[in-house]
């Protein structure tokens, strides 16, 4: 024990663990599952206002294309309908995931988990091949600013659906060797919330980028 | 391809002796201190009870400390640049070639602006608003310890670029064209990306983190206007930055895109277009100096109230003007670039929402007046700079209704009028109110004094210093004088040079007295304890508690019934109760996890401005995988046991006894 | 936004259905206008426009479940709030980006 005072007293000279408490009385439970949602919802609200800065980025430089491609040029609208019906399919799959964990059935929440990033999959494969493709076409994101915001826009949305399925293969086996304990059960929700902003996320995507672009 | 990517031994400034010299003295200082610690064998105590912590006031008042130790090193920026403008007039070429000089003016502006005036207000927050709404910390105490080490992360970067390399010569603004990689192409635009980018993640973290917070912890019956006026003001800040951090990340990491993957945004060719960046950049910056300026606002209410023992007047507008002020913050952007080729309806647009911004601030000012009067004001060093600020502030603000007539700004843009102005009021506003709230705080937050004289010698160096420095400087950019000159030829502007350069060293002579007024205060600290919490009859909640307060704040979580609850338990004569029994208190435990983040994180950007591809692999990955070990680790919390809450309460409690007794 | 144990099974599954069953619509009917090629510029871009903004209206009602209700208000306050300063922020951007290429022709 060092020689500090009493008031300085800290976090580590304290040996009682939390789950050595006798779980009798304790002080006022505040409502932390509930308070991680806010903050993950409040984190939801800035990653809009990042969006919304790279589509006004896209707004103001979708015309410059630098005597290149334009979005009539290289918009497939049959294949961006298969992807958009993808990601939206998967928004109801992991809704559907979410009402299994709360009614607590473990192995109905790994099914529609797995089915969700099943789907996700498919919309990351889909995304992969389109910019593959432009990009040995020669039309990659340094050919002009209409293909850097298009790129750049497309591509950070890609990249948020790619972190999403990663932290759902991760609740995957979270909730295999864990169960669906309450913190597990508030982050299947962080989850879902952030799974239904990026479809959000997409239909301005192909409304703005796609359809506007291919009109 | 190298195994350390661009980086050489090269990097190493060697043929500048100013550089050499300053990393010397760095070294034999950091040296020192290493040096001591070991000696005194406090490296348990160092990691135990402070690099770990997750509670907030630690962690606040290390985020003052970085802030103090950036003021060096910011501060010493400006004392070159006066230096250089006092000795290179009449064509003369100074000491500092402007390859050197143009990294100075960029370091200075971001240093102050990020890394000293943010981690200052941060630091203030973390200390206090928990403490005032009723809290045992904030609402994601790991967080809070990541968001202070990504911004310790992102200083440390911008540290290094001093002794590696070279730091952005574009001005902390960083425009497009220059800083894109065709106009440097060196390693400088980077660290200042990386360390802007890495810091701004940890601020953007704090500003969730206070509003779920304020949101949802505030103690029982506290409604939202019945909160201090001070958590009111932050509250309006964390909005703002939650609003608009995220276009900086945005357009910072557009930059970065265009950097280092020939994406073209902002380039000249391709179709880029470098407006959009410099629109970007100010639709954050904007918003930033209001967050820096209104918890600033919050504080001189605090002070005021407290010194003439009076309810602050019109609590409600104040609420109101600053909510108004936060809003109208996000449409006002374009009058920082009205010269820059909008048509005449978009200047008038912004010039007119500019002048309006001027009226809520001018209700918060007759709140301040009508709350000092018929009160019985208290002339302490907190009074001092809220005074200061009252009359410095306001120069400031009338300057900004000048600039805020696009006709008026075509002349002064970019002039040394605007220099002055935006010294005037972050100086003025922001900074006074740290010093005030610095001086306020303290005793709570270590449970002793500062040396009263000491504080008020230090305040008038930087009050009159501040007016010697920065007046002269309204008059030259009358006379025509631009800003980032790195010498002149002009002799009606000399005198006026001579003049800017006294008034730094002036402000010097007061930082210098502020640090001796730390040391004098920490040795004569025995003699100067705050011994019951309270010593400026405070009206809020954090002066109920001990000096410092207990770690776990409140025994009891107190019961809220209005405005200035402290005041009110006072005036019901419930305070400072002992409840019949104590409850277990739930905490959470010190955790490595947020320097292991922010380390990685700062190791990655080291690894990204360097083109060190693998290394940037390995730290991204192990970024990952120390968050995930943080998320599935297993020993987070702890309770504290009744019998120690009881003793720790006890005790302050008897200190509580021991001032009434003397006072009868 | 968190989901409240009381809510029936039936009740939940059939918001996601609905929500499912009108994005559908909302997103079939402005693909087909525009592939068809039977419209108009300025009616594309006005119902594209449209279709977009009810369509995430859906979404929030139906799979976030946003609401005015004492539990959720705050994230609806939160959300509005977030909204109205990107249509300031964009808006606004776009309205000087465009005046400055027009001053610059």
């Amino acid at each position: 024990m060092s020689a500090v005072p009493e008031t300085l007293k800290f976090a580590n000279d304290h040996g009682l663990h939390a789950d050595d408490h006798g779980g009798g009385h304790h002080d006022e439970h505040h409502d932390t599952g509930g308070n991680t949602l806010f903050g993950f919802w409040l984190y939801l609200m800035t990653d809009c206002i990042l969006f919304a800065s790279v589509f006004a980025t896209y707004a103001v430089l979708y015309m410059n294309t630098d005597g290149g491609v334009s979005g009539k040029d290289i918009f497939d609208l049959n294949f961006v309908l298969v992807e958009t019906a993808a990601l939206l399919v998967s928004s109801i799959t992991y809704g559907f995931a979410l009402l299994c964990a709360h009614k607590q059935q473990k192995a109905g929440t790994l099914l529609w988990l797995l089915v969700t990033m099943a789907l996700g999959c498919v919309f990351i494969a889909m995304e992969v091949y389109e910019f593959h493709h432009l990009i040995v076409e020669g039309n990659g994101p340094d050919g002009s600013a209409f293909l850097s915001s298009f790129f750049a826009l497309v591509g950070m949305h890609g990249l948020h659906v790619t972190a999403g399925l990663i932290w759902m293969l991760v609740m995957v086996f979270e909730v295999l060797k864990r169960g669906l304990g309450a913190q597990t059960v508030t982050r299947l929700g962080c989850l879902s919330l952030f799974w239904h902003f990026l479809d959000i996320v997409w239909v301005c995507v192909f409304s703005v980028v796609y359809l506007l672009g291919a009109m | 391809m190298s195994l350390l990517g661009n980086l050489t031994l090269d990097a190493v400034p060697y043929h500048e002796p100013i550089i050499m010299v300053t990393l010397a003295v760095i070294g034999v200082i950091g040296l020192a201190i290493v040096g001591l610690i070991t000696k005194y064998q406090k490296w348990g105590v160092l990691w135990h009870n402070w690099l770990t912590s997750v509670d907030h006031k630690r962690l606040g008042i290390m985020y003052i400390i970085l802030a103090l130790v950036m003021l060096i090193r910011g501060f010493s920026d400006a004392i070159m640049m006066r230096t250089q403008l006092a000795m290179a007039t009449n064509g003369a070429a100074g000491y500092l070639p402007p390859e050197h000089y143009d990294q100075i003016f960029t370091a200075h502006g971001i240093i102050m602006i990020i890394f000293m005036a943010m981690p200052f207000m941060i630091g203030l927050m973390n200390i206090v608003l928990p403490l005032q709404i009723g809290a045992r910390d904030v609402a994601f105490p790991f967080m809070n310890n990541l968001s202070f080490w990504l911004a310790a992360a992102g200083a440390v970067l911008i540290n290094i670029s001093l002794g590696l390399g070279e730091f952005a010569k574009t001005g902390w603004l960083a425009y497009p064209p220059l800083s894109e990689m065709s106009f440097s192409p060196g390693v400088g635009v980077d660290y200042y990306i990386w360390a802007l980018q890495i810091s701004g993640i940890g601020t953007l973290l704090t500003g969730v983190n206070f509003l779920a917070t304020v949101f949802k912890m505030r103690a029982p019956g506290m409604k939202l206007m019945q909160m201090p006026i001070f958590t009111w003001a932050c509250t309006w800040a964390n909005i703002l930055i939650v609003a608009s951090f995220p276009i900086l990340t945005a357009v910072l990491g557009l930059l970065t895109l265009d950097r280092y993957l020939d994406f073209h945004f902002f380039t000249n060719d391709g179709g880029g277009n470098a407006m959009m960046y410099i629109n970007l950049f100010w639709a954050w910056g904007h918003p930033e100096v209001y967050i820096l300026v209104l918890p600033a606002f919050g504080i001189f209410s605090e002070v005021i109230s407290t010194f003439t023992g009076k309810r602050l007047f019109g609590y409600t507008s104040m609420v109101w003007a600053s909510g108004a002020i936060s809003i109208l913050g996000f449409v006002v952007w374009l009058h920082h670039f009205f010269t820059m080729g909008s048509s005449a309806d978009v200047n008038a647009f912004f010039g007119v929402m500019t002048m309006i911004i001027a009226i809520p601030t001018g209700v918060k000012l007759f709140n301040w007046l009508f709350t000092m009067y018929r009160g019985r004001l208290r002339i302490t060093v907190p009074v001092l700079w809220t005074l200061g600020f009252m009359v410095t502030f306001s120069i400031g603000g009338m300057t900004g209704v000048l600039l805020a007539v696009p006709g008026a700004d075509y002349v002064l843009h970019n002039s040394l009028f605007l220099v002055a102005h935006f010294h005037n009021t972050i100086i003025g506003g922001a900074v006074f109110g740290y010093m005030a709230g610095f001086a306020f705080w303290f005793p709570k937050a270590t449970g002793f004094h500062l040396n009263e004289r000491l504080g008020k010698y230090s305040f008038w160096c930087w009050q009159i210093g501040f007016y010697v420095a920065f007046m002269p400087l309204y008059v030259l950019g009358f006379l025509g004088m631009t800003r980032r000159l790195n010498h002149t030829n002009n002799p009606d502007w000399n005198i006026w040079l001579y003049i800017a350069a006294l008034g730094a060293v002036i402000i010097f002579v007061g930082i210098v007295l502020q640090f001796v007024q730390l040391y004098v205060s920490i040795r004569d600290r025995k003699q100067n304890p705050d011994v019951d919490g309270d010593p400026w009859n405070g009206h809020t909640l954090e002066w109920s508690t001990a000096s410092p307060p207990q770690f776990y704040n409140f025994a009891v979580l107190p019961k809220v019934h209005d405005i200035d609850a402290f005041t009110d338990m006072k005036e019901k004569g419930i305070e400072y109760q002992a409840p019949d029994e104590y409850m277990p208190i739930h905490m959470p435990r010190n955790t490595a996890a947020g320097m292991q983040i922010a380390g990685a994180a700062g190791i990655v950007g080291f690894a990204l401005i360097w083109h060190i591809w693998w290394l940037a692999i390995v730290g991204s990955l192990g970024m990952v995988v120390a968050l995930i070990a943080r998320c599935y680790a297993k020993d987070v919390d702890y309770y504290v046991e009744p019998q120690e809450v009881a003793e720790i309460e006890r005790a302050h409690l008897a200190s509580v006894a021991t001032v009434k007794e003397e006072a009868l | 936004m968190s989901h409240s144990a009381e809510t029936t099974a039936h009740g939940s599954v059939k918001s996601y259905l609905v929500g499912f069953v009108l994005s559908v619509i909302l997103t079939g009917i402005p693909f087909w206008m525009v592939m068809s090629g039977h419209f108009g510029k300025s009616v594309l871009f006005y119902s594209v426009v449209s279709f977009a903004i009810v369509q995430i209206v859906v979404h929030l009602k139906y799979f976030l479940h946003l609401d005015f209700s004492v539990k959720g208000r705050m994230d609806t306050f939160a959300f509005l709030f977030t909204a109205l300063i990107i249509v300031m922020v964009v808006g606004l951007s776009i309205w000087i980006i465009y005046s400055a290429n027009a001053m610059m022709m």
